[in-house]
């Protein structure tokens, strides 16, 4: 008889040590940027840089602490890259606040720490990530209320055209964001259960397989979910985001890229009326199209984008060193622009490789989980990351027209900030679960208990 | 579910791919596309943070960078203020004017001579210092030129003075007034700049303006030094030879009291033919009428296209105007242009004087005068003397160069005698200085205005037999004051000469 872990070809191990190494190498990233602006900037190591840069240790510490504690075999490599992020995006914003005088660094820090705890109590509260299909109706139900709220009057706010905030108070909040955890629960829960009359049902057109008509009500609800958002709170980039989202789980779940067919031509003929009825679509096309045409107007922020990252050329201008806040919004939507321009081309390469780790380690928790809910969630999590990645950065570097996202952990931002940890948290959880060695059942399989017919159920 | 999940990595992987790519494309192949292009002011910007190399006359910087603490890091400062300010102009974010433009690339280390520094501060570590222009003025007259043509003229006057080494061409002064502070305009501040800039702009003596090149009016009696040019060097008379005059003379081909040339009650100009010295001494006009139209048109153009009508000459500054002596005349009739044609031969008579279309720049008759100082040959004017780099190693001299031989040496030397009595007993008297021969021509130029105070001018050199200084002064306006024959320009002319000569 073969032991479960010859069946599964290896034992993962924890490497906690790694994790706590790696996290060493992403604090001299962000503290050493921070003390880098200041030599930049003013000539003199920040004052306040024992202070900070002994808080960003003790957050990072703690995340740490906890990982060890409650997801052992979580995967080492997700958390230290993104303190990575997160650190190089906080001494980019104090770049940009020295630049502009305001004070965005120490808010994000506060963020940060928000997001930490919210993430160390992510891990706390949900030992096993299953237990989040239970809400799938409930947190699809909350998502949509949290989708609808910023256009309710008294608390919706419009910023740069988007209806996509709610204020409460001091506080501005884009709901969007958590939205997206809460969407991905949902799908994932939905779709474990119905995947196979999603899978199975359906007929064979040419070489693909479509699905039958009345399993269209799903994607069809989505795709209006999706236009309504971009109708109603004119905000390309998070439609874009949920309907992607959306098709790729259903494609996971399904396995039969029909639906990608479906979806695909959905999202092309909602995309061409929609660039044929509303303005805004067309204007931003346009200047995709042409950034130059309206230099100092419509084009403004994408073409100082794009000279922010010419001048940065292959190594920066160094950090200070350059005019990154010439960039409208250069501190959220358009950081990047920011880190090109005064850390060069090398950097921007290093931060997609950071996110393509974080999108690969994702898909990686999602390939060895033992459960269809875990697999999807992982999937879920890391493709709209994925996504959220190629449309900002696509965006910002005019591969592809402008919609406005905030770039994970980098970009300034409560609400992005704090769903992004989350985000990392469950990752983390699913991974837990997936490299954990399975309980030695080889004590209980000997023949008279075999002969009993009792099985210990392992939950699967 | 794993075939799928691996087709969702592959997919992301593409994603990512093509924002690489894209990226790398951005700020590899196309940035140097990017940095070029004119609108990216992030360039300008920076130029403007760098040090610039320093404007200099003699020992004196005249422009200069100080390190200030702001975000940009070097503000531009002009220690010489309205001095110098119509020469230097002034440097903002993204543009430029004088020879902070003109020079900028020396200034600014773009410059290929300065490719080595370059390379050394790079190596170095340092930030690219720009090159120094060292100018060819002389300060003293600089000076003297700037507050005898202020205190001529008065705080409401405007007015130009050039002054030119003859025998390189190298200009010892500039001076346009009224002036402006540059360093307003080049302040960091968007505020003040804008403000100083809108005050000078709306002042309708247009302190901006450099009036040295840029301000063309009619000469006046000081183009007659170019109409005997022509005569001389045509032969058509020598400087002992009786010239027709008279009190006055019906311009040829016209009838009326307004196209009478007379000579403003000069009186020595009235018989009917006087020495060609009277005619220079008294400034006849009827004299020099005659005269161009017996030269002809075409004569006289070309003797003025020789000392530089009609052509750009100076390379280190402008933008500059043209000065102009009309090849032909174009006329209107119900307001319909006619096919151009030749002068007529009254208006030959009027431009013999510096009349009717004749216009002419303060170096354009800075020009005339240094030219004949200089036996005929002009030389090419410049200001710029030398390029150094920061550290005022010299990278280049400007060397000096004839454009052409103007006139005869004999013509030149018969000219210098004839003015050399305008001053001694004429009308140029006022330039005269003890001890130097010195040569001179005064001008008082119609607008062609009713009513308006004319032009005043006086051009000289000295000393007349080895010139060492040509000088062009120019009134467009001085209120309450007479604007005639030497009586303003002549005192100027004196001082400017004086301070070249050390007198």
């Amino acid at each position: 008889m073969a032991t479960n872990s010859a069946l599964m070809g290896f034992v993962h191990r924890r490497r906690r040590g790694a994790e706590l190494f790696l996290l060493v190498l992403a604090l001299v990233v962000g503290i050493g940027a921070y003390a880098a602006v200041g030599l930049g900037v003013d000539g003199e190591v920040p004052t306040n840089l024992i202070g900070y840069g002994g808080w960003l240790t003790v957050l990072t510490v703690a995340a740490h602490v906890a990982v060890r504690i409650v997801a052992p075999y979580a995967d080492p490599v997700l958390l230290p890259v993104v303190a990575a992020l997160n650190g190089l995006g906080l001494a980019i914003i104090h770049r940009l606040d020295l630049a502009k005088d305001t004070g965005l660094a120490s808010q994000q820090l506060t963020w940060m720490t928000l997001g930490v705890v919210l993430f160390v109590g992510t891990l706390v509260v949900l030992p096993d990530h299953r237990l989040l299909a239970r809400f799938t109706y409930t947190s699809g139900l909350a998502a949509i209320v949290l989708l609808i709220l910023p256009m309710l009057p008294g608390i919706g706010r419009t910023i740069n055209g988007a209806k996509i905030w709610i204020a409460l108070g001091p506080f501005s909040f884009q709901p969007g964001e958590i939205a997206k955890v809460l969407l991905v629960v949902t799908f994932a829960g939905y779709l474990v259960v119905h995947r196979d009359a999603l899978a199975l049902a359906g007929r064979r057109v040419v070489f693909i397989d479509l699905p039958r008509g009345r399993d269209l009500g799903p994607i069809l609800m989505m795709w209006v979910v999706s236009l309504g958002i971009l109708v109603l709170q004119r905000d390309l980039g998070s439609s874009l985001l949920f309907f992607g989202l959306f098709l790729v789980m259903l494609y996971v779940a399904t396995e039969r890229p029909g639906w990608l067919v479906v979806g695909g031509l959905l999202f092309f003929g909602g995309a061409t009326v929609a660039f044929r009825i509303f303005s805004h679509v067309q204007a931003r096309v346009d200047i995709w199209l042409d950034p130059f045409a309206d230099p100092d107007g419509s084009g403004y922020q994408l073409v100082q984008a794009l000279y922010g990252f010419a001048w940065g050329g292959m190594v920066g201008r160094g950090l200070g060193e350059g005019m990154p806040e010439r960039v409208p919004y250069a501190e959220s939507d358009f950081i990047l622009a920011a880190i090109g321009e005064e850390l060069g081309l090398t950097a921007v390469m290093a931060v997609l490789l950071l996110y393509g780790l974080v999108v690969e380690r994702a898909l990686r928790a999602a390939l060895i989980s033992r459960d269809g809910f875990g697999k999807l969630v992982a999937t879920g999590l890391g493709a709209v990351f994925a996504l959220q990645i190629f449309v900002v950065i696509g965006g910002v570097t005019r591969l592809i027209p402008l919609t406005g996202l905030t770039t994970p952990f980098l970009s300034y931002g409560g609400s992005s900030l704090v769903a992004n940890w989350v985000i990392i948290a469950i990752l983390l959880r699913i991974s837990d679960q997936a490299r954990r060695p399975l309980p030695d059942l080889t004590e209980t399989e000997d023949e008279d208990e075999q002969a009993t017919q009792i099985v210990k159920v392992v939950p699967s | 579910m794993n075939k799928p999940i691996r087709a969702v990595s592959i997919f992301c992987m593409f994603l990512f791919l093509a924002l690489m790519a894209n990226v790398t494309y951005l700020q590899f192949w196309r940035s140097e596309e990017l940095n070029k292009d004119p609108r990216n002011a992030r360039v300008a910007a920076a130029a403007f943070s760098r040090e610039r190399g320093l404007i200099q006359v003699g020992e004196e910087p005249i422009a200069r960078s100080v390190p200030v603490d702001d975000q940009y890091k070097y503000l531009r400062v002009y220690p010489g203020k309205e001095l110098y300010a119509p020469v230097t102009g002034y440097l903002q974010l993204g543009s430029q004017t004088g020879l902070e433009r003109s020079q900028n690339e020396v200034l600014s280390g773009e410059d290929p001579r300065l490719f080595v520094n370059r390379l050394v501060d790079l190596l170095k570590g340092d930030t690219n210092q720009g090159g120094n222009v060292s100018l060819t003025l002389d300060p003293k007259a600089q000076r003297a030129a700037y507050r005898a043509l202020r205190d001529t003229v008065g705080p409401d006057g405007e007015g130009s003075v050039v002054a030119i080494q003859p025998k390189t061409g190298r200009i010892l002064a500039m001076v346009s007034f009224p002036s402006y502070d540059p360093n307003e305009l080049a302040s960091h501040s968007r505020d003040v700049r804008e403000k100083a800039y809108d005050r000078l702009d709306a002042n309708e003596h247009q302190p901006l303006l450099n009036r040295a090149i840029q301000t063309r009016l009619f000469p006046g009696s000081t183009f007659k030094v170019v109409t005997a040019a022509a005569a001389i060097e045509e032969g058509l008379y020598n400087q002992d030879d009786q010239v027709p005059s008279g009190a006055t003379w019906q311009a040829p081909g016209t009838s009326g009291s307004q196209n009478v040339i007379d000579n403003e009650g000069r009186t020595g100009c009235s018989p009917a033919e006087i020495s060609f010295a009277a005619a220079m001494e008294n400034s006849c006009n009827t004299a020099f009428a005659k005269m161009a139209v017996k030269l002809g048109p075409k004569k006289l153009r070309e003797t003025a296209e020789a000392f530089g009508f009609n052509s750009d000459y100076l390379e280190d500054l402008g933008p500059q105007a043209r000065s102009v002596f009309p090849k032909e005349v174009v006329d209107t009739i119900d307001g319909e242009p006619q096919d151009p044609r030749e002068l007529n031969d009254a208006e030959t008579a009027r431009s013999g004087f510096g009349q009717f279309s004749v216009q002419a720049t303060p170096l354009q008759m800075a020009m005339v005068v240094s030219a004949i100082a200089n036996r005929g040959g002009l030389m090419r004017p410049y200001l710029v003397d030398q390029i150094q780099t920061a550290s005022f190693d010299v990278l280049e001299t400007t060397e000096p160069e004839k454009l052409r031989d103007a006139i005869s040496p004999q013509t030149a030397a018969q000219l210098t005698d004839l003015l050399v009595s305008t001053v001694d007993d004429g009308t140029a008297s006022p330039a005269a200085i003890d001890g130097v021969k010195v040569a001179g021509k005064t001008g008082t130029a119609q607008r062609g205005v009713e009513g308006k105070a004319p032009y005043g001018w006086f051009v000289s050199f000295a000393p007349a037999e080895n010139a060492e200084v040509a000088v062009a002064v120019m009134i467009q306006e001085a209120p309450g004051k007479e604007i005639a024959g030497g009586q303003l320009g002549g005192p100027i002319a004196k001082a400017v000469m004086e301070a070249v000569l050390n007198k």
